[in-house]
C-alpha cells in the first residue's frame, strides 16, 4: 500500500461496497501484483515461526466459537484475519496473548507455542505473555489520563523507567503521532480525536516494546482518513514487528497484509455455528488463486 | 350515519374512558411528586423559621450553659459529631470501596450477586439494632466511648458507600480494564491505576452521600455516646456529645431555650447534610459524563 500514492487508496476506499464482484476482483489482482512484487511469490521464506497454532479451539462455557486452527505466524509479517461475523476471528486473536483468560467461561484447547513454548502451559505468567504480545482495540482505549501517562503506563508498570521521555517520544513516532502531539503532552488522552486516539493506543502497545503485536479491527470505528492513517501505520511497523491484524475489510486485509487467514462459519447438522480456518496462504495467492472455493466465493463477494 | 365520518376522532365510550384512565394516572402521579417537594419545603421552612432566632456566633463557639442557667451554644455537639462522622468515615471508606473493589473485579458472579443482596440487608437494617449490637458489643463492660459510636456509624455507612462505589465502577467500560491488562497490568494494578483514578468522582460522591446520613444518625449513639459533658471532649475513648442527640435531649426539656436550641440544632444539622447531597449529586453528574467520554 505505501507504494501507491494517498489520494489513490482513499477514491478506492470511497468506491469501494456496492460494487459487482468482478470489479472487486479485478481491482484486487491489480493491488495483488503489486503486493506480489512487493514481497516476492513466498512472504514467509526464511521467516521464522513466532506463534505456532496446532488443533485450537476456543470455547465458550462449553460452546466452540472455533475449532481445528492449524496454522504458523512468522516474524515481521502482517497476517491479516477476515472471514464474516461470528467466524471466531477475534475470538481466536485474543487467545494469542492470553486475553480469553478474562472472560468467565472461556476455554482454550489444543496448543498455541510461542518461539515454541506452549503459551498456556502451567506456570505461564500472563503478565509475561502480554508484555511481549500486546493488543490493540476495536475502539480506542485510552486511558482518562494524559497523552503522555498513556504511553508511559506500561513502562512503568515493567520498570522501564531508564529514559521514560525518550522512550515516550519513540514510541508516539513510530505510532506517528508524535508531530500531533508533543505540545500537549499533558492534555488529556481523551481531548484527542478517535483516529488519534487509536495511535495514541497502538504508541502505548508499542512502548513496551512488545515482539508481536495483535489488532482486532483497530479502524473499525474511525473514518476513512483516520483509517488510511493507521493502514500506513501497519505499513511501517511491519518491518520491526509481527502483527495480527482482524478485519471485516477485504480491501483492507489485501492492502497491508503479507498472508492472510480466511475463516468461515461451519454449520453442523444440529445448527450449531462455529467458526473454521478454511485457508491461510501468501494475501497474493489467497485473493487471486484460492484453493478452497469458499475462499473464493468469499474475496469475490458472492458470500458474507 | 353520514358517510364522512371520521374513524381517528370518533368519540365513543371506550374513548371517553381511556382519555379519562389516563388523565386520572397522571393527575395522580402529579400530586404525589408535588406532595413530596411540599413535604420537602414545609420541613425545611418549619425548622428554618423555629431554629434562625436562636442561632447567632455564640451558638457555634460555646458550649451549652450549666444546669438551670440559659445561653450557650452547642460546640461540644458540633465538634463531637465532626470527629465521631470523620472516624466512621476513616473506617467506612476503605471497607466500602474494597467490598465494592471486590464485587465488580474478583467476585465470581453468583458471590457478587449475594454480596448485593447481604449489603441491601445490612442497608436496611434498623440503626437501633445496630446501636444495640454495637452497645453489647463494646460498651458493655468497658463504657461508652466516642470509638464504639463511630464504629455503629460505619456500619451504617459501609452498604451506602460499597452499593454507590460498584454503581460507578460497573459504569468504567469494560475496554479500559483490558486495555490495562493487554499492557501486562494485573487485575489489581489495573483495579489501583486506571479503573479507581476513572472512578473517584463517584467514590467522594459516595462518601458524601454517606456522611450525610452518618451524621443525622441517631440511634447507634444512643447506645455509645450518650452520657457526655457540656465541655468539648476530644479524646476517643469518652463519650462526646453530637448534634443528632442534642436534638433529642433539648427537645424534651421543659426550658424553652432548650427547646429553641433542639430546633437550632436540627437546622445546623439539616442545612449540612441538604448541602453535602447536593454537593454530592453534582459531582456525581459530572463523574457520569466524564465516564460517558472515555467509552
Amino acid at each position: 500500500m505505501h507504494s501507491m500514492t494517498e489520494s489513490e487508496s482513499r477514491s478506492e476506499r470511497d468506491t469501494a461496497g456496492g460494487e459487482s464482484a468482478d470489479v472487486v476482483l479485478a481491482r484486487s489482482q491489480a493491488q495483488m501484483a503489486e503486493l506480489a512484487a512487493q514481497h516476492g511469490a513466498n512472504p514467509e521464506e526464511g521467516k521464522v515461526v513466532v506463534l505456532g497454532l496446532e488443533n485450537v479451539a476456543v470455547s465458550y462455557h462449553g460452546t466452540e466459537a472455533v475449532r481445528g486452527v492449524e496454522m504458523n505466524i512468522r516474524k515481521e509479517l502482517v497476517t491479516a484475519f477476515i472471514g464474516p461475523s461470528g467466524c471466531g476471528k477475534t475470538t481466536l486473536l485474543r487467545s494469542l496473548n492470553r486475553m480469553n483468560d478474562l472472560i468467565p467461561g472461556a476455554e482454550v484447547s489444543g496448543k498455541i507455542t510461542y518461539h515454541g513454548h506452549d503459551l498456556n502451559a502451567a506456570g505461564v505468567d500472563p503478565v509475561e505473555v502480554r508484555r511481549r504480545i500486546g493488543m490493540v482495540f476495536q475502539r480506542p482505549n485510552p486511558f482518562p489520563k494524559s497523552i503522555f501517562d498513556n504511553v508511559a503506563y506500561g513502562l512503568r508498570l515493567h520498570g522501564m523507567k531508564d529514559n521514560l521521555n525518550d522512550r515516550v517520544e519513540k514510541a508516539l513516532r513510530q505510532a506517528a503521532l508524535w508531530d500531533e502531539v508533543h505540545k500537549r503532552l499533558r492534555s488529556s488522552a481523551l481531548s484527542l480525536s478517535g483516529g488519534q486516539q487509536q495511535r495514541l493506543c497502538i504508541a502505548r502497545a508499542l512502548a513496551i516494546e512488545p515482539d508481536v503485536v495483535l489488532m482486532d479491527e483497530p479502524a473499525s470505528a474511525l473514518d476513512p482518513i483516520a483509517t488510511q492513517r493507521i493502514e500506513d501505520l501497519v505499513a511501517e511497523l511491519r518491518n520491526d514487528y509481527t502483527i495480527v491484524i482482524v478485519t471485516h475489510n477485504m480491501q483492507q486485509a489485501a492492502r497491508v497484509a503479507d498472508m492472510t487467514a480466511f475463516f468461515s462459519v461451519d454449520v453442523a447438522e444440529s445448527g450449531a455455528r462455529c467458526g473454521i480456518l478454511v485457508e491461510h496462504a501468501p494475501t497474493v495467492q489467497l485473493f487471486t488463486r484460492p484453493s478452497d472455493e469458499r475462499t473464493e466465493a468469499y474475496v469475490t463477494g458472492r458470500f458474507g | 350515519m353520514s358517510a364522512e365520518v371520521n374513524p381517528l376522532t370518533v368519540v365513543t365510550r371506550r374513548s371517553r374512558r381511556r382519555k379519562r384512565a389516563g388523565i386520572v394516572m397522571e393527575a395522580l402521579a402529579t400530586a404525589a411528586a408535588i406532595l413530596a417537594i411540599v413535604v420537602l419545603a414545609i420541613v425545611v421552612i418549619s425548622v428554618a423559621r423555629k431554629g434562625l432566632p436562636a442561632i447567632n456566633a455564640d451558638f457555634f463557639t460555646k458550649n451549652p450553659a450549666p444546669v438551670f442557667q440559659t445561653g450557650g451554644g452547642i460546640k461540644n455537639a458540633i465538634v463531637g459529631t465532626l470527629i465521631m462522622t470523620g472516624m466512621a468515615t476513616l473506617i467506612s471508606v476503605p471497607v466500602g470501596v474494597l467490598i465494592a473493589i471486590f464485587n465488580t473485579e474478583f467476585a465470581p458472579p453468583r458471590v457478587a450477586e449475594g454480596m448485593r443482596i447481604a449489603l441491601n440487608v445490612l442497608a436496611g437494617v434498623p440503626t437501633i439494632v445496630i446501636g444495640i449490637f454495637i452497645f453489647g458489643l463494646l460498651v458493655v463492660g468497658h463504657g461508652q466511648s466516642a470509638i464504639a459510636a463511630s464504629l455503629g456509624l460505619s456500619i451504617v455507612m459501609v452498604p451506602l458507600i460499597a452499593r454507590a462505589t460498584e454503581e460507578v465502577l460497573l459504569l468504567v467500560p469494560v475496554t479500559l480494564r483490558e486495555g490495562g491488562m493487554a499492557l501486562g497490568a494485573t487485575r489489581a494494578r489495573t483495579v489501583i491505576t486506571v479503573i479507581l483514578p476513572t472512578a473517584v468522582g463517584g467514590i467522594v460522591t459516595a462518601t458524601i452521600v454517606a456522611v450525610a446520613r452518618g451524621a443525622g444518625e441517631t440511634a447507634p449513639l444512643l447506645f455509645t455516646s450518650s452520657i457526655f459533658a457540656n465541655s468539648v471532649v476530644t479524646d476517643v475513648h469518652q463519650a462526646m456529645a453530637s448534634i443528632p442527640l442534642t436534638i433529642f435531649v433539648d427537645s424534651e426539656s421543659p426550658s424553652v431555650a432548650d427547646q429553641q436550641t433542639a430546633w437550632a440544632a436540627a437546622l445546623v444539622l439539616m442545612a449540612g447534610v441538604l448541602i453535602m447531597g447536593v454537593i454530592g449529586r453534582a459531582l456525581s453528574l459530572r463523574t457520569r459524563r466524564q465516564i460517558e467520554r472515555a467509552r
